[in-house]
């Protein structure tokens, strides 16, 4: 008896701590109570907010792996960033193996979640906004991970971002499905990373709806195998309100999806509906640059199986009124810059091709035509991204 | 003899009083897991108050410092008895394990010197951890805040101007985010190259830096207007901007780096444009635009005191006027392209 006892002791003392449930209630001194729950959580904690609005005056971090911050719903427990007094963003995460959910993120003084070097991280059921709607002067990114692997945002709300609304940076294997992203100037973006997954997301009343960028003179280059697919892109007409200076900031308002700079790109089987310059672009990085890795052109872009609304009604670019006119009052369906290669559009709309010749040449100098593919129209499916089981389990 | 017995007597005495009170340094308390609650437990003062520095603790200068709201700061370090720091490229330091890094936050309030918090990094065998101690307002003991804090604070600022700020203790994280290398937590100030001239006498002296380490050139005091105008802006950069702006800092998908080693004018900030700078841009194109420091996304966010645009994001809710004179006049003299 005594033996067993004993042994069942050591056993207890060998193992690590069970994991706990950590419940953070709105109230007085939440900001302390709450940063000081993150930052004492152990691996597999679950750090449980309650459902209440929590008045917050700097940004929180976490930095403990394995941890869950879970709220009551993205309706009810709210982090409240309007009286914030300083840092970058309202929650930072730097740690691997992190779930959010269920909470709501509001009025940020600059970025709402940042993730950074954040591996298999999982965004799930947030909402994330700026409650005075689209301005300037909010935040710039709703959800944002940046330089991590596997990375899921799914059935999340993010609305105001003066920047975008989900933005995935220089990371690898995303999964972006099933969010809302309304009425920021770029609602979902996906940029300088290797494949992703943008699927099922609603895209609506942004300025562009969903961006796939590659920039020069950063850590990670190389854009590609992006897929953009069962999405519904919708009236994405809002005026830019990005500061200037923002590569988003030259994004024309009534853009419903927009290739950049990036290789082996999808676009297939979305509902794009009443986008005003156009529902598809696919262009080069037009700014000058000073990097040899960097290669501006968009390659290997295929488009396929969507469905088109009216779309190139107002198009808001130097010249667009004009261009439209010479289309019969509205530019077509997809604009194509003429610059990369491999660009393949099995859609039945027209597709535009400005018809330019350099990388940085003036669109004056366009010679607009009709866009003729050459081969055979066909290309090979992206592999579909698998993530860790783990990130999917946490969303039960 | 009786001057001899005499002799011994004083000699008794003065041996008791010098000796009796002090206990050495809790190097125990340094390595073990945990977050000691109150700074006295490490040992790292004789006095309550701080200020009187323990037996192989010493008092360290810096040729150039970060600015934190024009807050007095007092730097020591204290190594394991025996044991020597090491210095290594670009000017990092290696520790041993059980080295302290001990930086105290204060104020000259009502003519009194005030410390407002003491904040601690210790080297374990499983790498450093930053820990911010507040004092309290009896100024006797300083108590662990991991969440960190604000606290109200009047003081003259160089100008002489009154000031009244919420200073910011950075929480434990906040620590981590500026001394990040990596994911890992590393100190920032005490590099070869910025050790004051005396500071480093010191510490070869008293044996406590590897004597090849003293050999390596040294950066300058970018206060000092006798110094070239691009190494001073340089020194600003590196000492308040790279911790983070390096390219395995916090700041590093930013793609602007402002080490000192940097050599890519782009990844400087010259004609570079934002990346996910947001309002942070403030309508401008590049970070630094030659002769037009007014055009400069730096010097717009180093002038601003908005969460969301103000650089550096943390510590930071004054402008430093002299560093910002400084790198203004250091972009404007850059010729435009």
């Amino acid at each position: 008896m005594i033996r067993t006892l004993l042994a069942a002791t050591a056993l207890c003392c060998a193992m690590p701590a069970l994991a706990k449930t950590i419940t953070i209630e709105a109230g007085a001194d939440a900001q302390e109570r709450l940063q000081e729950a993150l930052i004492l959580a152990e691996p597999g904690d679950i750090v449980e907010l309650g459902a209440g609005t929590f008045e917050l005056t700097d940004g929180l971090s976490l930095d403990v792996d394995k941890v869950t911050v879970r709220g009551a719903g993205m309706d009810k427990s709210i982090l409240s960033f309007a009286g914030q007094l300083g840092a970058g963003e309202g929650l930072l995460v730097t740690s691997d193996d992190v779930v959010l959910r269920d909470f709501a993120i509001e009025d940020s003084k600059g970025d709402g979640i940042k993730s950074k070097g954040a591996d298999r991280i999982v965004y799930h059921a947030l909402r994330v906004e700026w409650t005075g709607g689209p301005k300037a002067t909010n935040g710039a990114y709703g959800i944002y991970p940046v330089e991590a692997s596997d990375i899921l945002v799914q059935d999340s709300v993010v609305r105001g971002a003066s920047d975008a609304g989900i933005y995935v940076g220089q990371s690898k294997n995303i999964i972006v499905r099933r969010n809302t992203a309304i009425e920021n100037v770029a609602g979902i973006e996906i940029e300088n990373s290797f494949d992703a997954e943008v699927t099922e997301n609603l895209v609506t009343k942004n300025t562009g709806g969903i961006l796939v960028f590659d920039l020069p003179n950063l850590p990670q280059m190389g854009g590609h195998n992006v897929l953009v697919a069962r999405n519904a892109i919708i009236n994405n007409n809002t005026d830019n309100f990005a500061p200037e200076g923002n590569i988003v900031a030259g994004v024309p308002a009534g853009t419903g999806v927009m290739v950049m700079a990036n290789r082996n790109v999808q676009v297939i089987e979305n509902a794009i509906i009443n986008n005003g310059t156009t529902n598809v672009m696919v262009v080069a990085y037009t700014q000058t640059f000073d990097d040899p890795n960097y290669d501006p052109t968009p390659r290997e872009v295929y488009i396929a199986g969507n469905v088109h609304g009216e779309s190139g009604f107002a198009p808001d670019f130097d010249g667009g009124k004009q261009l439209a006119a010479a289309f019969g009052g509205a530019l077509p369906a997809i604009v194509y810059d003429g610059l990369g290669e491999g660009l393949i559009v099995n859609d039945a709309v027209a597709v535009l091709n400005l018809g330019l010749t350099k990388v940085g040449q003036a669109p004056s100098e366009a010679k607009p035509s009709l866009y003729k593919q050459s081969g055979a129209g066909e290309t090979v499916a992206l592999s579909p991204i698998v993530l860790p089981a783990s990130m999917e389990a946490a969303l039960k | 003899m009786r001057t001899m017995l005499a002799a011994i007597v004083v000699c008794l005495v003065g041996f008791a009083v010098s000796a009796a009170p002090t206990r050495p340094v809790a190097d125990a308390v340094i390595l073990a897991d945990g977050m000691p609650k109150k700074l006295s437990e490490y040992g790292f003062f004789t006095d309550a108050s701080g200020w009187k520095p323990n037996q192989g603790v010493e008092l360290y200068e810096l040729n150039s410092a970060l600015f934190t709201d024009y807050a007095e700061k007092y730097r020591y370090i204290y190594l394991p008895a025996g044991q020597k720091a090491v210095g290594k490229d670009e000017g990092m330091m290696q520790f041993p394990v059980g080295s302290a890094l001990i930086k105290s936050f204060g104020y000259k309030i009502d003519g009194e010197d005030r410390l407002l918090e003491t904040r601690v990094l210790l080297h374990r065998t499983d790498g450093w951890i930053a820990l911010p101690y507040v004092w309290n307002a009896e100024q006797t003991e300083a108590t662990l805040k991991v969440a960190g804090t604000r606290i109200p604070v009047r003081f003259a600022d160089p100008s002489g101007n009154e000031r009244d700020i919420s200073y910011a203790v950075p929480n434990k994280n906040q620590c981590k985010e500026c001394h990040a290398l990596s994911g890992q937590v590393v100190p920032i100030g005490p590099k070869v190259r910025n050790l004051s001239h005396d500071s480093l006498d010191m510490l070869l002296s008293n044996e406590m830096l590897d004597q090849a380490s003293g050999d390596q050139p040294s950066i300058p005091d970018y206060a000092d207007a006798a110094m070239p105008l691009k190494s001073r802006a340089r020194a600003y950069l590196d000492i308040n901007c790279a911790h983070c702006h390096n390219r395995e800092g916090s700041a590093s998908n930013s793609g602007l780096f402002l080490t000192w080693e940097e050599q890519s004018a782009v990844h400087l900030g010259v004609g570079k444009r934002p990346v996910a700078a947001g309002r942070g841009s403030g309508g401008f194109e590049f970070a630094i635009a030659p002769g037009q420091p007014d055009q400069s996304i730096m010097m717009y966010r180093l002038t601003s005191l908005e969460p969301g645009i103000a650089m550096p994001e943390v510590g930071r809710s004054l402008v430093h006027k002299e560093g910002a004179a400084l790198l203004s006049e250091w972009i404007a003299e850059m010729e435009k392209e």
